[in-house]
């Protein structure tokens, strides 16, 4: 296990008392708090460097664009993409998957093709798709998963069989924290010739990706929920898909020459970048992939694993708790419910001791509707939580129970 | 592993914390056996008027409809899921506006919406019946809408 006191010290957000509390942060996968260091290196751009970046003549200009342009060289390094020009900043994983959908979808569906989605989908891998086949009168086919929350993989083969253009899925759920076969299902997608896009969201702050070799061709990360700021992410490709796609959104920087009724585009990546980009989310999240690096990816997954699997056995001593998503496999997400208590009303009491879990459909309502409940309870971990926030969890969880009438407190 | 941000620096805790509002109050014996045993649970018919509403944000349903006879309302029903103040404050609701006229049933509305902005009165109003144990809501800001929930669905379903 990792040193968690000495992580949380990094973290001042979690030095606060919250209803008279330790603040116990269990909704990971929401979002993740953010260490000194990212906040530092946020502050000391605009200290330091800010100026518009591309443009200026001046040293200063000339520092911005360098510090942009490292973050992009550390997103490339982190995932090993194919090259840093295939990787197009965006403002999280859902506008890097809306622009692949926009831009190469539009390029490449046509009406009677086929998109192919799966139920553990997060909505925003999944309605982008939809808008795009409404327009096409193209098909979306959802994938089904197994009794324990696995994709089924037979159900996959059979979607495949309609030679669908484009094939989506996460590398880990939000909401199960199945962790896919990713490589496996590339390999499957391709071979009955579609490209592969992958929700990269809850995958990138938790487990080594190496994008090459999983060899998908589409990858979508979101920088907030790997300690790095809100409103930062990437679109990770294979450079050639990129270059023949067609620009997504219009404006500065995005160009080459322009006149009166037509424009030429820039290369890639900025012909994807048009307008002034979030340099400071840049910034910031390349200080993020720093201290991720620092702590080492490998022993944070295996930290996260070892709570899931501490979580669950803890959980299940409790009488009532039903747990969803399969015993192996899986990431340091847990979701549950129990008894009658509704999800928001666990929620709600939890707090009263400090603890923040999610509650809802995580927006994955597809996947609630076919584990036939309206929503779920969910604690999801990260490099700072450890086994005395599964206490706090699991005792709180008993005073839950005590307030609907099933246990004495 | 990472280095100490400005370990010289002694610790220092903020506490951010409100007054914890009391859970017991917000869960009493008289919602959770609404939630439990919701009245009027079913469907009519042939109603007069419906209204599905839900909080896409939390995913509480509420299905409600009803069976009006000129300005009374004759009849109440309800089919929904979600937290135990929702469904709760729906199963209270119909006990309350079946049988009374339109604009008396709105009237309740109104206090209701009332004691959920902390209305100390609204709270003390007989006519607000069971729906006062939800009184404690009102501590709890984001549970609110909770509470609203079947009354902003009778609002809508006689809206002209």
């Amino acid at each position: 296990m990792l040193d968690t006191a000495r992580i949380r010290a990094d973290f001042p957000l979690l030095r606060q008392l919250e209803n008279g509390h330790r603040l116990v942060y269990l909704d990971n996968a929401a979002t993740t708090q953010k260490p000194e260091a990212v906040l530092g290196a946020i502050a000391e751009y605009y200290r330091t460097n800010n100026a518009n970046v591309h443009r200026g003549a001046y040293a200063l200009a000339v520092r911005a664009t360098e510090a942009y342009e490292a973050a992009r060289a550390s997103v490339a390094r982190f995932v090993n993409a194919w090259a840093p020009e295939g990787v197009v900043f965006t403002r999280g994983t859902t506008e890097a998957i809306n622009l692949v959908a926009a831009s190469y979808g539009r390029a490449n569906v046509r009406a009677g093709d086929t998109v192919v989605v799966t139920a553990m989908d997060h909505h925003s891998n999944l309605v982008p798709w939809q808008i795009l086949c409404e327009e096409k009168r193209a098909t979306v086919t959802m994938v089904e998963i197994t009794e324990d929350g696995r994709l089924d993989l037979s159900d996959f083969g059979r979607a495949l069989e309609r030679r669908p253009k484009i094939v989506a899925f996460p590398y880990v759920s939000n909401a199960l924290g199945t962790v896919n076969p990713v490589a496996q299902l590339v390999r499957l997608a391709h071979a009955a010739g579609a490209v592969v896009v992958v929700d990269g969201a809850q995958s990138t702050p938790h487990l080594r990706v190496d994008v090459q070799a999983l060899d998908c061709d589409f990858y979508a990360l979101s920088g907030h929920k790997m300690l790095g700021p809100m409103g930062s992410g990437a679109l990770v490709a294979k450079p050639a898909l990129l270059d023949a796609m067609p620009p997504y959104h219009g404006g500065g920087e995005m160009i080459s020459r322009v006149w009166d009724d037509h424009s030429t585009y820039n290369q890639i990546p900025h012909k994807f970048e048009a307008g002034t980009p979030n340099v400071e989310g840049a910034v910031g999240l390349a200080a993020a992939i720093a201290y991720l690096e620092s702590v080492g990816l490998d022993r944070i997954a295996e930290h996260e694993v070892a709570l899931a699997r501490s979580a669950i056995e803890r959980l299940s001593q409790l009488d009532g708790i039903t747990l969803y998503g399969p015993r192996e496999h899986r990431a340091g997400v847990v979701s549950f419910t129990y008894r009658d208590i509704h999800p928001h009303d666990l929620a709600t009491i939890v707090d009263q001791d400090g603890i923040c879990i999610r509650a809802g459909h995580h927006c994955a309502q597809p996947l609630m509707r076919r584990l036939n409940v309206a929503a779920t309870a969910r604690a999801s971990f990260y490099l700072y939580n450890d086994r005395d926030d599964l206490d706090a969890l699991a005792g709180s969880l008993v005073k839950a129970g005590a307030l609907f009438g099933y246990v004495s407190a | 592993m990472p280095s100490r941000a400005r370990s010289s620096r002694p610790e220092r805790c903020l506490d951010t914390s409100r007054p914890e509002p009391r859970l017991s109050a917000l869960y009493q014996e008289l919602i959770l056996d609404h939630y439990r045993r919701p009245r009027n649970k079913g469907v009519i018919d042939q109603p007069t008027h419906t209204m599905a509403l839900n909080n896409p944000l939390c995913g509480d349903e509420i299905d409600l409809q009803l069976q009006m006879e000129d300005d009374v309302i004759k009849d109440v029903r309800f089919i929904g899921r979600g937290c135990s103040i929702s469904q709760a404050a729906a199963s209270m609701m119909t006990q309350i506006i079946k049988g009374k006229r339109l604009t008396d049933a709105l009237a309740v509305a109104d206090r209701m919406s009332a004691m959920m902005r902390g209305d100390e009165s609204a709270a003390q109003d007989k006519t607000l019946g069971d729906l006062r144990a939800l009184a404690g809501v009102a501590k709890f800001p984001i549970r609110i809408k909770c509470a609203l929930l079947p009354w902003n669905a009778l609002r809508d379903a006689v809206k002209p």
